[in-house]
């Protein structure tokens, strides 16, 4: 029956956390993100995160801080001089389906 | 071991062949080709007989569901190029109906946290001897005998109405708290001695809130212990109830259809009211209403908005790229953005079938007030 779990019990990848800055390009300026996390994901997320905001000011929907919530993460966004401050954190889940 | 419960489980499976309605059908994931093969054979084995198809990677599994029908996935979560949770991201936005069983030998509570809030109807460790085989069979055959989408009804009670529910606790004259929720919103209803004495959903309470609640087609259902001391702000009985509400939703899908009727907030430079986002209009703080249809080719509507083109253009492009960011970070399904500006604020949430809800906020309204306000909004659009 060992067949039926035989992989070693490491998982898929955790969740980023940690503050990082980015400029108008979306080039990342500083960071606290593990270096265990890659920094193209981490330069995804800051790219993302600045081309919603120039779009918004194109759009004339111009705003200074934004939140994404995803069912288990949330990425809140800071406007600076045309870049961005971005704080990465998971969230716990705060309900479970009964049935 | 294994084949031995293969060769009973065909036994098994063959006495109850008869009496098996339709056939259901499980997409198993993992990466371990032995693995899938050994559970295919397996599960084929159960008393539904249901059809089990196999997939060792994730996006082939979504390639699959897109083409046909299951009524259960059983994913792994360790996997190649896209693991599990990438995979229940994108499974759980797309195919909401679709039960989902995680089962893994990833021990880390993590990552059980993360499933559950993915979605999962369930999450197991890979079964270890024959008692935890026999009980994760048993629990997939559970699983199969209660389809949400073919049934309806709330999850808790299946094929039960909540109309049917709330009759159920006042013909008991039972006391109990009805706590109902759909998708992030959730609402209560007291009952004492078989009589509703009170409710509250979103910023409703009273009457009002009973028919909010009323008006949600799906969602969660589960009964909280009687509260005695709750005071009493419904004076109608059940029925009574039942029926204005019933008679208020009519009058309501009338308006929608019927003529358009002004506004207060829609004077001087405004464009005309839309009836569908009117009721929307009500909730507390909207300065403006843009929807967008999943068919790009549908035009948007929009109340209380002049440059309603841009704003969608903008919304559309930024809800894909984060939405697509949240499934390249496994972060789960992309539930609602929200914007501070010195202007107003902003929100919007998507629902796969209706398209994008895009609302305007007053700056007044507190940050945290427009999160919740439109979550309820969008509730009440959806549904």
């Amino acid at each position: 029956m060992g067949l039926l779990n035989k992989k070693a019990a490491s998982g898929p990848q955790r969740l980023p956390t940690g503050t990082f800055t980015v400029d108008a390009q979306g080039c990342v300026v500083s960071s606290t993100v593990p270096q265990s996390v890659p920094a193209e994901l981490v330069r995804e997320i800051g790219q993302s995160v600045v081309s919603v905001f120039q779009g918004a000011r194109k759009a004339n929907v111009s705003f200074s801080e934004m939140v994404v919530q995803y069912t288990t993460y949330k990425i809140t966004a800071r406007e600076m001089r045309g870049g961005a401050i971005i704080f990465l954190s998971p969230k716990a889940p705060k309900w479970v389906s009964p049935s | 071991m294994l084949r031995e419960w293969a060769c009973i489980g065909k036994a098994q499976a063959l006495s109850s062949r008869r009496h098996m309605a339709k056939q259901h059908k499980i997409l198993l994931l993992d990466d371990d080709e032995q693995l899938l093969e050994l559970y295919q054979e397996l599960l084929q084995q159960l008393p539904s007989q249901p059809e089990v198809r196999v997939s060792n990677s994730g996006a082939r599994a979504i390639a699959m569901l897109e083409s046909e029908l299951f009524s259960l996935l059983i994913t792994d979560l360790r996997m190649p190029k896209m693991d599990g949770l990438q995979v229940l991201a994108i499974v759980r936005r797309k195919y909401p109906y679709l039960r989902i069983i995680v089962l893994t030998g990833v021990l880390d509570e993590e990552y059980r946290s993360r499933a559950y809030a993915l979605g999962v109807d369930m999450f197991w460790q890979k079964p270890s001897n024959t008692e935890e085989f026999t009980l994760f069979k048993d629990c997939i055959e559970s699983l199969l005998d209660h389809n949400v989408q073919s049934e309806g009804g709330f999850r808790g009670m299946q094929s039960k109405s909540l109309v049917d529910l709330i009759q159920l606790e006042c013909l008991s004259q039972s006391s109990a708290v009805l706590h109902i929720s759909q998708g992030a919103v959730s609402g209560k209803i007291w009952v004492q001695g078989g009589e509703i004495i009170d409710a509250a959903a979103a910023s409703f309470t009273g009457e009002e809130a009973f028919r909010e609640i009323l008006s949600w087609k799906s969602g969660n259902f589960e009964i909280l212990p009687a509260e005695p001391n709750r005071p009493r702000t419904i004076h109608n009985s059940c029925q009574g109830l039942l029926l204005d509400s019933a008679q208020a939703f009519d009058e309501g899908r009338g308006q929608q259809t019927g003529s358009e009727t002004p506004l207060p907030g829609q004077a001087g430079h405004a464009p005309p009211a839309n009836a569908t986002l009117a009721p929307l209009a009500r909730f507390e703080g909207v300065e403006f209403l843009l929807t967008m249809p999943t068919d790009e080719k549908t035009p948007c509507e929009s109340w209380g908005l002049e440059n309603a083109h841009e704003v969608a253009a903008w919304a559309r492009a930024a809800q894909k790229r984060l939405r697509e960011l949240g499934e390249e970070l496994g972060g789960g399904v992309l539930a609602q953005v929200t914007g501070a500006g010195w202007q107003r604020h902003w929100a919007f949430s998507a629902d796969d079938k209706k398209g994008l809800l895009c609302v305007g906020f007053q700056r007044t309204l507190p940050k945290e007030k427009v999160e919740q306000t439109m979550k309820h909004i969008f509730t009440k659009w959806v549904s």
